[in-house]
């Protein structure tokens, strides 16, 4: 008979807190550098000059066909090599924002190319400079577009972090690992941490789709 | 001290990237096999699929693939079966990709319009001949580019298997590493080595949709 105790895993809820709390730190960094590359790269691939586009086009081809895991253990074990050391918690932000920023370059641009051409000559006709013709007409309303696929992909790269905990990146599996290696109840201790990360997906998407509408490209929206 | 070679550890790299390939397959096939299995019980209207699989599927797209890993690793052992990191890997994926896969097919058959099911009904048609003459062969045009790009998905999630000591391309490259002392060079063959294989796939894919959108 299989005998699950819940109890002696629930007893380091300290432990866990303060993993999930960190998860979603090393997440809310991410997603706002992250979403901020992600628009660079999306300007410089349906906007900017060719040679830019082009190296955009390699490092997003790069980052989405290799795996998250690789991207960090080069970054944390390969770069010290050459002379550059990050601590676990820098490692892992930057893995996730490179990693979040070619998938959001992708995003983005579908947004931008679904812009009506009527909007970027409305905006032209009004003196607008390229600048101001991007942050304000363009984008507003492509990031509304795309935003569904935007909140999708933050979750996912927040279920990735998961793998941080691999370099000891004090997050909430290596906060569930920690926790087994003391009381051994392994299964246990991942099914909790495993419901907080499915309670972390659902709140952290509940909150993107709020705070989209109101604050991201809010004033623009098309209704 | 023995010293290695670029060729040593591209050799060594290749001979475990065998494995990546063979545990994608055997994820891909079984996920494609549940996910069908699931998505049949809900288009034909199984009491309770409808709610059991969308529980399912928001289970395993909103939970981590590590801790899916973790918990076949473990929770097998629980029952008794003696589990090695070749079975574990290969249920977890399996069970993660049927997720996916479910979903996916589920938004191309939702993308039949309503007229073909409504026709194949008054042809007095029983839910296998509505499937294998109708809906199945409209659906499965929609839902080739997004298998297809799907498996790139499958590709790189199998590199989380390293972590549960399943030796594929990514374990491998950790000890190559350790045993080498070139990380960096490691580290970036192991990269190089997923986008040869995860691009074409990729491209692929992309390919196949941009013909179907022009095909239409």
């Amino acid at each position: 008979m299989i005998q699950l105790d819940f109890i002696a895993v629930l007893a380091e809820w300290p432990a866990l807190l303060k993993g999930a709390a960190f998860t979603l730190a090393l997440s809310a960094v991410a997603a706002v550098l992250g979403v901020a590359l992600g628009v660079a790269c999306g300007w410089a691939r349906a906007w900017g000059p060719k040679w830019l586009a082009a190296i955009v086009a390699v490092y997003v081809e790069l980052i989405r066909n290799t795996p998250f895991i690789v991207q960090l253990f080069f970054i944390f074990f390969g770069l010290p090599s050459l002379g550059v050391k990050f601590s676990p918690e820098f490692a892992s932000v930057l893995a996730m924002v490179i990693n979040l920023g070619a998938y959001a370059a992708e995003i983005v641009r579908a947004g931008i190319e679904g812009t009506p051409r009527g909007q970027i000559e409305a905006g032209r006709s009004l003196a607008m400079n390229e600048l101001q013709l991007f942050m304000r007409v363009v984008l507003p309303p492509a990031l509304g577009r795309v935003w569904p696929a935007m909140v999708s992909q933050i979750v996912i790269v927040m279920l990735g972090s998961a793998v941080c905990g691999q370099i000891a990146a004090q997050e909430l599996s290596y906060a569930a690992n920690l926790i087994q290696s003391r009381n051994f109840r392994a299964f246990e201790a991942f099914i909790v941490a495993t419901a907080i990360y499915l309670a972390l997906s659902i709140g952290v998407r509940q909150f993107l789709n709020w705070l989209g509408p109101r604050f991201i490209f809010g004033r623009v929206a098309t209704r | 001290m023995v010293e290695f070679s670029l060729w040593d550890i591209l050799r060594n790299l290749l001979l475990a990237a065998r494995w990546t390939v063979a545990l994608s397959l055997i994820a891909f096939i079984g996920g494609g096999l549940v996910g069908m299995a699931l998505l049949l019980a809900r288009l034909a209207k199984v009491p309770g699929a409808q709610r059991g699989v969308a529980a399912y599927v928001q289970l395993f797209q909103g939970t981590p693939l590590l801790m899916q890993l973790f918990l076949a690793y473990f929770g097998l052992a629980l029952f008794g079966i003696q589990v090695s990191a070749w079975v574990a890997a290969g249920v977890a994926l399996t069970l993660y990709a049927s997720a996916f896969l479910t979903e996916i097919w589920r938004g191309c058959v939702n993308a039949i319009p309503k007229g073909q099911w409504e026709a194949a009904d008054s042809l007095a048609l029983s839910f296998g001949e509505k499937m294998r003459h109708v809906v199945g062969p409209q659906a499965l045009r929609i839902a080739v580019a997004p298998t297809v790009g799907f498996l790139v998905q499958v590709i790189k999630g199998t590199a989380l298997a390293s972590v549960i000591g399943f030796i594929e391309l990514t374990k491998a490259g950790t000890m190559i590493s350790n045993a080498t002392f070139k990380p960096f060079i490691v580290y970036a063959c192991v990269a190089l080595m997923y986008f040869a294989l995860c691009w074409p796939v990729s491209a692929y894919s992309r390919r196949l949709e941009r013909s179907f959108r022009n095909g239409r």
